[in-house]
């Protein structure tokens, strides 16, 4: 493992690299076996190149950039060389380190509320970095330029926002105040390890543009470390694939998203929902987990998974190595056949059959009729005497439909009233205003116990499969537990947990176990089969595969929809992710602020959006295709998601809509005044007073 | 804010009310103040017993509301608590003492926090090696150990000491001595060498639990996310750790003071009878030894003032240290 990687065609090629990682191994001691979270990874970064480093959780990546900046704990057991513009990193103390930190190598943090101290304002925070660096700087010196660096990011009113605390920023500017932190000191390489991943996709898109502004003006070289593929897509020039602790697959953006030699890639891009294609295609899912690796068996890690897996793969571990195509690495025994094109991605990973053949039946009967539902929730000040201050309209007044069979995909920005909508769903009881029909029962007609029979035909899964199943109890017990709340006698809650278990493709002796023992996909296969135990009509999915790993997301939505094929369910699918909601949704609705501002059946909305909103919404989303990436043009929407509280006069998009800072100032007094109603456009439903003229957003950008 | 503090003062005021009067009512209902003069040679009559515990407004034969009710009105109307078993006014005893016990108590559990604070620190960053495992179990042994025991064992060492010097150099007996010379510099030099062991003990009693629960605070702090980026912008662990760390982990402490300072009066109370401080713990010990029921809701009431200081001192302290609670 000591060949260098000599992989750019571009001009930065030429250039020495500022940083070089060899042979680099973190191992975390242990006393049920040493964790070896890296092993033997070698790369390079050159000047002003932008380098994304992709892999699912605990493939090593975060340690490994960690080791580079020096932040490990001190318990780690660190080999190989890291070498800065020729000096060794690793045989640097602390002190000597720390003069490079902030510098000459900076870094960008995942969850920017955390990593911000709470007790310091923004601006004292980025003064800390300036001063620590140049003492001789003054304060009022370094605060000067702290409003400045808040303003190249992008922050309003910078003057006044630097004597915030990082509680009175959203998550987007206190990302946006990182990276300020981050280009202080004019850094020439920039660590950003999942810098939007806490985020929604409209801060994202900014964010991402923030980030190669930073590039621009500092000329920074930047590895950004992330899960998300389309990221990678959209942004870097090279990439590599990380699986268990190891590289598996180095080059080009281009040839490595295009031609993949290393089945882990290839399975990577084909099991992600892609917003192109998706819901034309079943998705091809990953199976298996990553292995731990505090264990390693012989052979190549990835082997127990690859659908192409020779006797050799499971006895030698495979080196990073060209194969035939100049410029790309792959870690894997037959990617000499993939790289000829002997073996095509659909023959290492084939597109699964659907389990039933689909029909969509538009005259079924409504398992849920919403129609002008408000939740609103008193804004209250004081502790004793409360008083008013203002109303926080949650959900103002919408209507959905779902049909027998069908499912209705609801998106929009976090704090837009999703959660509300279906925590008002599922309370079963009359809304503040508006109808709740389900199962052509008003709910407000219910008494106690009739709430609770319909309890069984309304289900849940949650987002996060780690927190909703109490670790305490073996998964047959958190499986029948709804049964338990309907009385249901204890041999047929026994039989009916091991029926559910292989539904959802588990084994049924495994109701013994505890949820430990299960992966995050097996983890939300036991909630789905939790939500089906009782046989229920409707399920509301909240965000059910945003907290796992992507290659286990392509599984669990299969499953969905194999589950709604076969069971005739209908489902009210809650996400922010659009490419995952155009796979399964017959009909997508888009709220933002409370109110739906686009519904129709789901073809044709993604196909052509008619709200501002959606389109923003679609146009941040990153695709996982390079070309499609860079050849895209982007819909940026300004600002953050208004305060729910804010009363804002006319249509509640118009200040971050891009299509109203496009009207002529005639054409404006509408959507100043008149708050727009859905009304039907093309088959679907647009609150918006201009949707005609959203075409000159494509000619304006 | 002017409005916040005085409601707060307003609850105080109701909190420390309804303390003293459910202590006067439990020890007017509990205490025998007649068994004190019963066992008395030569014996009292009857009739006198009764004329002197109507004097003190505790005669048993009158009902407990209505004693409570003239306790009151005596409180509210002419500013009496009420006299001792000894005939003096309970205000005048409690003013006189206060001053002896703050001055253990205010020292001893300011330097007590600190100490405790810094060892919690120097433990979470040193966490399992041999230094942290010294102060964790000194501590255990400290909180483990009766104050009283605490007391005796520092009077023991401290003989040891006086007699090694040949001269008595710290005294353990009284707050002050009776034939000291004029000037401050004799005055000084006396005070410590009377307050440095009671001191020493109320310290010793306060760091060991301040600095477990600044120990746990810090150890969650020392693997936040801002630690680290601190260290990205170019801080040294060490400096990293003072600047953001220690800043962020005193903000649960003052929480805790609050809940701690109760401790702490209970502990001083016994080193004053320990070291026969005249102060308000010795007081209230012995109102309750004596059947003294004025002298004990006095007390009640001195020991709920100081508390409810205490916590709104640890308020002000939590406004002051976190940002995000400020209004």
């Amino acid at each position: 493992m000591t060949e260098t990687l000599d992989i750019d065609l571009d001009p930065v090629a030429a250039a020495e690299p500022i940083l070089e990682v060899r042979d680099l191994t973190v191992t975390f001691p242990n006393p049920k076996g040493d964790v070896r979270a890296v092993r033997g990874v070698n790369y390079e970064v050159r000047p002003g190149e932008f380098l994304g480093i992709v892999g699912e959780s605990g493939s090593g990546k975060s340690v490994s950039s960690m080791a580079v900046m020096g932040l490990l704990p001190s318990t780690a057991q660190i080999a190989g060389s890291i070498r800065y513009r020729g000096q060794s990193l690793l045989d640097m103390s602390d002190h000597q380190m720390s003069k490079l930190r902030g510098r000459e190598i900076a870094m960008v943090f995942q969850d920017p509320l955390s990593a911000l101290t709470p007790v310091y304002t923004i601006g004292e925070q980025i003064s800390e970095g300036l001063i620590i660096h140049d003492p001789s700087l003054s304060k009022e010196a370094a605060n000067d330029r702290a409003i400045e660096l808040l303003r190249i990011v992008g922050i309003p009113g910078a003057e006044r926002r630097v004597r915030s605390y990082p509680h009175e920023f959203s998550g987007g500017m206190r990302q946006r105040a990182m990276i300020a932190i981050a280009i202080a000191n004019d850094p020439d390489l920039i660590i950003a390890d999942e810098p939007t991943t806490a985020l929604d996709v409209t801060i994202q898109a900014q964010i991402l543009d923030v980030l190669q502004k930073a590039r621009e003006i500092t000329g920074a070289a930047i590895v950004l470390i992330t899960h998300d593929l389309g990221v990678v897509a959209g942004n870097a020039d090279r990439i590599a694939v990380m699986y268990a602790g190891r590289l598996v697959e180095t080059g080009g953006v281009e040839q490595v998203f295009h031609r993949p030699q290393m089945p882990y890639t290839t399975g990577l891009l084909r099991s992600v929902p892609n917003l192109a294609t998706a819901g034309t295609q079943r998705l091809v899912p990953l199976e298996g987990k990553p292995p731990s690796l505090s264990n390693l068996a012989p052979g190549c890690p990835f082997a127990p998974r690859c659908p192409i897996a020779i006797d050799r793969c499971r006895e030698v571990e495979p080196e990073l190595i060209e194969h035939g195509i100049t410029g790309v690495q792959a870690a894997c025994h037959r990617a000499d056949e993939i790289a000829r094109g002997d073996l095509s991605a659909t023959d290492i990973y084939p597109r699964p059959d659907p389990v039933a053949t689909r029909v969509k039946d538009d005259a079924a009967p409504n398992i849920l009729e919403v129609t002008g539902l408000q939740k609103h929730f008193p804004l209250l000040k004081g502790a004793v005497f409360k008083r008013q201050i203002g109303t926080v309209k949650a959900v103002d007044g919408i209507d959905l439909e779902i049909r027998a069979g069908q499912t209705l995909g609801l998106v929009g920005e976090s704090g837009c009233g999703k959660s509300t909508t279906i925590g008002e769903v599922l309370e079963m009881v009359a809304p503040q205003k508006g109808r709740l029909v389900i199962n052509g029962i008003d709910v407000a007609d219910l008494n106690k116990r009739e709430r609770l029979a319909m309890r069984r035909d309304v289900q849940v899964v949650f987002q996060d499969p780690m927190a909703a199943i109490d670790p305490r109890l073996p998964i047959g017990e958190v499986i029948a537990e709804p049964l338990t709340v309907h009385r249901v006698p204890a041999q047929e809650r026994s039989d009916k947990v091991a029926e559910m278990l292989e539904l959802v493709g588990l084994d049924a002796a495994m109701a013994e176990r505890y949820p430990h023992e299960f992966s995050g996909g097996q983890r939300q296969r036991i909630g789905i089969a939790r939500a089906l135990v009782t046989n229920p009509k409707l399920l509301v999915l909240d965000e059910p595969v945003s907290a796992l790993d992507v290659s286990v997301q392509a599984g669990v939505i299969n499953l969905l929809e194999d589950l709604r094929d076969s069971l005739g369910l209908s489902y009210l699918f809650v996400a922010h992710d659009l490419a995952v909601v155009r796979q399964i949704s017959d009909y997508v609705a888009v709220m933002y602020l409370g109110r739906i501002v686009e519904y129709g059946e789901s073809d044709a909305l993604y196909r052509q959006p008619r709200h501002p909103y959606t389109r923003a919404l679609m146009s941040a989303i990153p695709v996982p295709d390079p070309e499609v990436e860079r050849s895209r043009e982007r819909v940026l929407l300004t600002g953050d998601l208004p305060s729910p509280t804010d009363e804002i006069s006319g249509c509640n998009f118009r200040t971050r809509c891009p299509l109203f800072s496009l009207l002529p100032d005639g054409d404006r007094q509408q959507c100043l005044t008149d708050d727009p109603r859905p009304r039907p456009v093309e088959g679907g439903l647009v609150a918006c007073h201009h949707s005609e003229r959203i075409t000159e957003l494509d000619t304006a950008t | 804010m002017g409005k916040y503090v005085l409601r707060r003062f307003i609850n105080y005021f109701i909190l420390a009310f309804i303390a003293t009067v459910t202590a006067y009512i439990t020890s007017s209902s509990f205490m025998d103040p007649a068994s004190r003069y019963r066992g008395q040679n030569p014996p009292l009559s009857e009739e006198s017993i009764r004329s002197i515990l109507n004097g003190h407004g505790t005669n048993p034969e009158v009902p407990v509301l209505e004693r409570t009710w003239d306790w009151l009105t005596n409180i509210f109307l002419h500013g009496d608590f009420g006299t001792t078993v000894h005939n003096s006014p309970v205000l005048q005893e409690i003013l006189v003492r206060a001053g002896v016990s703050l001055k253990l108590l205010l020292i001893g559990s300011i330097i007590g926090a600190i100490l405790g604070v810094i060892l919690g620190v120097w433990g979470a960053v040193r966490q399992y090696k041999a230094s942290d495992q010294v102060v964790t179990y000194a501590s255990y042994f400290i909180i483990a150990t009766p104050t009283f025991v605490i007391g005796v064992i520092l009077m023991i060492i401290a003989t040891g000491f006086n007699n090694a010097l040949g001269t008595t150099l710290i005294r353990f007996s009284g707050d002050y001595s009776a034939n000291i010379d004029p000037g401050f510099i004799p005055w000084f030099t006396d005070q410590i060498s009377h307050m440095l062991l009671p001191t020493l003990a109320l310290v010793l009693m306060g760091a060991a639990t301040y600095s477990r629960y600044q120990r746990s605070v810090m150890l969650d702090v020392l693997a936040s996310d801002f630690i680290r980026t601190a260290r990205s912008k170019g801080r040294t662990r060490k400096t990293a750790l003072v600047k953001h760390g220690v800043r962020v982990a005193l903000i649960p402490m003052s929480t805790y003071f609050a809940y701690a300072f109760g401790t702490l009066v209970a502990g001083s109370s016994m080193l004053e009878v320990v070291f026969s401080w005249n102060g308000m713990g010795q007081f209230t010990i012995n109102s309750i030894l004596q059947s003294d029921i004025n002298a004990a809701a006095g007390s009640v009431l001195f020991v709920a003032v100081l508390t409810l200081m205490a916590s709104t001192l640890s308020e002000v302290l939590y406004a002051a240290l976190d940002p995000r609670v400020r209004i």
